[in-house]
């Protein structure tokens, strides 16, 4: 079963590749420390599930690769071609040349409806590759123009063209100080929207993940790389095979199978339940033992409540609003937003 | 990728103008080393095969030929653009995007405006198409000029208006020289106001700049050298200076350097758009989170480091201190406090290899001696592009939306409520058909609107920051 994923802006294109780097580092390891024949299993079901066989073997990723400026994107693919092991499709992309200016309206309202038919149309062409499609992985950022605005317009159309395949979107949640200013208005506008159109919002935080390479793995400069290849090996352990119920060397079809019902896990229900424990005797990328969690919880109550909170006080001074209701998002829009990213927070409180 | 053209109207603006071009020339020479027109060249500079005659010889890729600045150069006297069309850059202008008269404006705004105005517009209207035409995605026109005199003043806001009706989707970004306190010319503060209501009303943002402050920081570059401190030397290649020849004459020209320094500016901010970086920041990226309000458009500028340091490896403590350089009055390009008044907004684009982490250690050290106004307490925008300026391993260039802008509008007022209380010049201006005291009063109207929206905010300076009660919900 395969995956589709859909790299959305600077940062979705950046992330999207160390992902993928670290998908095909991982499956190609010799080294299971397991094994032969678990390996062997175990790449078998890597194999299709995130790149498709091409031309003289080197495998090309089941990636659509957007942007509204060409920078990144031209860095991303040539690097994937450098590395000479795995790279994207040749017309995989798609790209313009202005960008989105940080402004989510822009991105939503100008550039989604603009561009929406050859974006969808090359998400067609990845999905008519794959034998079966289990759904999609679509990666952005929530503080910038094009990953947030056309992030979400895209997903909607994900939701409306494809309603049974699973979509899953990787949001990363930007530094609590500033990278852009208006990266609260942003946020909300993403999440209001993504709520009513995603199946699962993987998040990752940048703050959190600075901390980890910080505390964690004592990296004296952090730039975005070291970042992003954090994440990705994160990202990479959560995805990659695991045993199904049939035990050892029947691997799990469906890679985002589990992550079927976002539902809260209330005190009412049992335990064992609660918690969906995946395992494999194969190493990833060469760590012995290797644990990845992935949960449902009230960890994100807080970081929600600081963004509803810094973008009303934004709001109430009606700062910055000009930028949006230029191009269609109304004060109306931003309402709606904040009344349900309200009601959010105040589930996640009863629970 | 886009593409900007530079309007340079004046003596003052093509002067500057010219600097620049001589700069990102430079820059881009540095950079491409393998001659082929790039992308990040096609920004400022068209390709051109010049054996071609007429229209037909532009190249879009492969090797470079010849390269054209995406600029049209306006003056209504002819001195200054002569020089520079015999000057060592002739080649990169085209003949036809030029503008010129005889007569030049007399330092009088409504000659500039008026009389100029309408006698060019068609012109202008051509020129301005034309280049246009020859861009791919036009994103934005950088207009350069002084707000004293009566060409770059008069004419160079009229073309504002002219900008923003034929070219609406156009980002509008004006580097304006407003006069010192000394300043020569007596009219200048006339000019000035009548300009000012022009770019309240028609630039999408303005990056005021005084003469005084670049005097200045040129004095301290002189002073750094001639005094021989140990391990600051002023590279010959480095752009603050514009040759090696310059600095040895000891800034025979003392507008050179002052000039370079602007130019840097205008270099500086277009960095992370042109060329890759971990954190891009394009140019619609600055008015959208630097202006929060239509009017506050005036973002105070400031550049380090203007001298470079002698060795490439910079133990962490230099970087920082390009960091707090920043945030100190010797580098801002215009005479303000900003320390002292609110911030509403601020932008740290930085050059070279610098990574996240520098960033975020900087931001959270500089914090807490700034005053960010209650609903933008962590109002920074940042970006990081991996190529530093030549000369340097690394750049900082910060710009803020702060309301220390407003005791220089009000200082400007001043004067020129002081002239015209008496009715002094008046004439000069009343006898250019078009003119009426109503343009005045509504000029000086115009400012004192902006001066009052900075004075409301400014009030809130000092107010302790409260959370506002937000909306409840039924759950």
């Amino acid at each position: 079963m395969s995956i589709v994923t859909v790299q959305l802006g600077q940062c979705g294109n950046q992330i999207g590749f160390e992902v993928f780097d670290a998908l095909y580092n991982d499956s190609h390891c010799p080294q299971g420390l397991c094994s032969k024949r678990e390996n062997e299993v175990y790449q078998e079901s890597c194999k299709e599930r995130f790149f498709s066989e091409e031309e003289n073997g080197v495998p090309v990723a089941r990636a659509v690769l957007v942007d509204m400026e060409p920078k990144v994107i031209n860095q991303t693919l040539s690097k994937a071609a450098q590395s000479g092991q795995w790279k994207y499709g040749q017309h995989s992309c798609f790209c313009q040349k202005q960008g989105s200016g940080n402004n989510w309206a822009y991105g939503y309202s100008v550039h989604g409806p603009r561009h929406e038919e050859p974006i969808m149309n090359l998400i067609q062409k990845e999905v008519e590759k794959c034998d079966c499609l289990s759904g999609f992985f679509i990666i952005m950022s929530m503080a910038g123009g094009t990953g947030s605005g056309l992030g979400a317009f895209i997903t909607q159309n994900l939701q409306d063209q494809y309603s049974n395949a699973l979509k899953m979107n990787q949001i990363i949640w930007p530094y609590g100080t500033g990278e852009v200013i208006v990266q609260n208005y942003n946020s909300i506008l993403t999440l209001s929207h993504l709520y009513r159109s995603s199946d699962a919002l993987l998040v990752h935080e940048n703050d959190a993940v600075h901390k980890i390479c910080a505390k964690l793995m004592n990296i004296k400069q952090i730039s975005f790389r070291d970042i992003n290849q954090v994440l990705a090996h994160q990202l990479g352990s959560v995805f990659q095979p695991t045993y199904s119920m049939e035990g050892s060397y029947h691997y799990r079809r469906n890679p985002l199978g589990g992550f079927k019902d976002p539902e809260l896990y209330t005190s009412w229900l049992a335990p064992v339940n609660a918690f969906s424990a995946w395992k494999t005797q194969r190493a990833f990328r060469k760590y012995e033992k290797s644990a990845a969690l992935v949960s449902n919880s009230q960890f994100l109550l807080k970081p929600l409540d600081t963004i509803v909170g810094k973008a009303w006080n934004m709001f109430a001074s009606k700062a910055y609003i000009h930028q949006y209701t230029k191009f269609g998002i109304e004060e109306e829009d931003f309402l709606d937003s904040f009344t349900l990213l309200e009601q959010v927070v105040a589930s996640y409180c009863n629970v | 990728m886009t593409q900007s053209v530079v309007v340079q109207v004046g003596q003052c603006g093509n002067q500057i103008g010219c600097c620049f071009w001589d700069l990102a020339l430079r820059e881009h020479a540095a950079v491409n080393q393998k001659g082929i027109y790039d992308e990040a060249i096609s920004s400022f500079f068209r390709n051109v095969d010049t054996r071609v005659v007429g229209d037909g010889g532009s190249i879009s890729k492969g090797k470079i030929c010849s390269l054209k600045a995406r600029a049209v150069l306006i003056d209504m006297e002819e001195g200054v653009v002569n020089e520079i069309l015999q000057g060592p850059l002739r080649d990169v202008f085209d003949n036809k995007q030029l503008i010129t008269d005889i007569s030049g404006s007399g330092n009088n705004w409504a000659v500039g405006h008026k009389v100029f105005g309408s006698l060019y517009q068609e012109q202008i209207l051509e020129k301005l198409r034309k280049s246009a035409e020859h861009c791919d995605c036009l994103q934005c026109f950088f207009i350069i000029h002084s707000m004293g005199g009566g060409t770059g003043s008069g004419l160079g806001t009229f073309l504002l208006k002219v900008l923003e009706d034929e070219f609406p989707e156009v980002y509008r970004f004006v580097t304006s020289v407003y006069p010192s306190g000394e300043d020569d010319v007596i009219t200048s503060p006339y000019n000035s106001i009548l300009a000012m209501k022009e770019l309240n009303e028609h630039a999408d943002c303005v990056l005021p700049i005084d003469n005084q402050s670049l005097f200045d920081i040129i004095s301290k570059i002189d002073l750094m050298v001639n005094s021989g401190k140990l391990g600051t030397t002023v590279k010959p290649k480095s752009l603050v200076t514009s040759s090696a020849e310059a600095l040895k004459k000891q800034h025979q020209k003392p507008f050179d350097g002052m000039n370079n320094i602007v130019a840097n500016l205008l270099l500086n901010l277009t960095s992370s758009a042109r060329f890759e970086g971990s954190l891009n920041m394009d140019l619609n990226e600055i008015s959208m989170n630097l202006v929060p309000f239509p009017q506050l458009h005036y973002l105070v500028s400031s550049l380090t480091p203007l001298y470079t340091l002698a060795d490439v490896n910079i133990p962490t403590r230099r970087l920082d201190q390009m960091f707090s350089d920043a945030f100190s009055k010797d580098h801002q390009l215009i005479r303000a406090d900003p320390k002292h008044s609110l911030y509403l907004a601020c932008a740290l684009m930085v050059r070279g290899n610098v990574q996240v982490s520098d960033l975020r250690r900087n931001i959270e050290r500089l914090k807490p001696s700034l005053q960010f106004i209650s609903w933008n307490q962590e109002g920074w925008k940042t970006s990081l592009c991996s190529v530093p300026p030549v000369g340097h391993s690394h750049s900082l260039l910060a710009l803020a939306n702060n309301t220390c802008v407003k005791p220089t509008f009000m200082e400007l007022r001043e004067r020129f409520m002081r002239l015209y209380k008496k009715k002094a010049h008046l004439h000069h201006y009343l006898q250019i058909e078009g003119m009426e005291e109503s343009c005045f009063a509504e000029a000086v109207s115009s400012v004192s609107g902006l001066i009052e929206e900075y004075k409301q905010l400014d009030a809130t300076l000092g107010t302790p920051v409260e959370d506002l009660p937000r909306l409840s919900v039924a759950v």
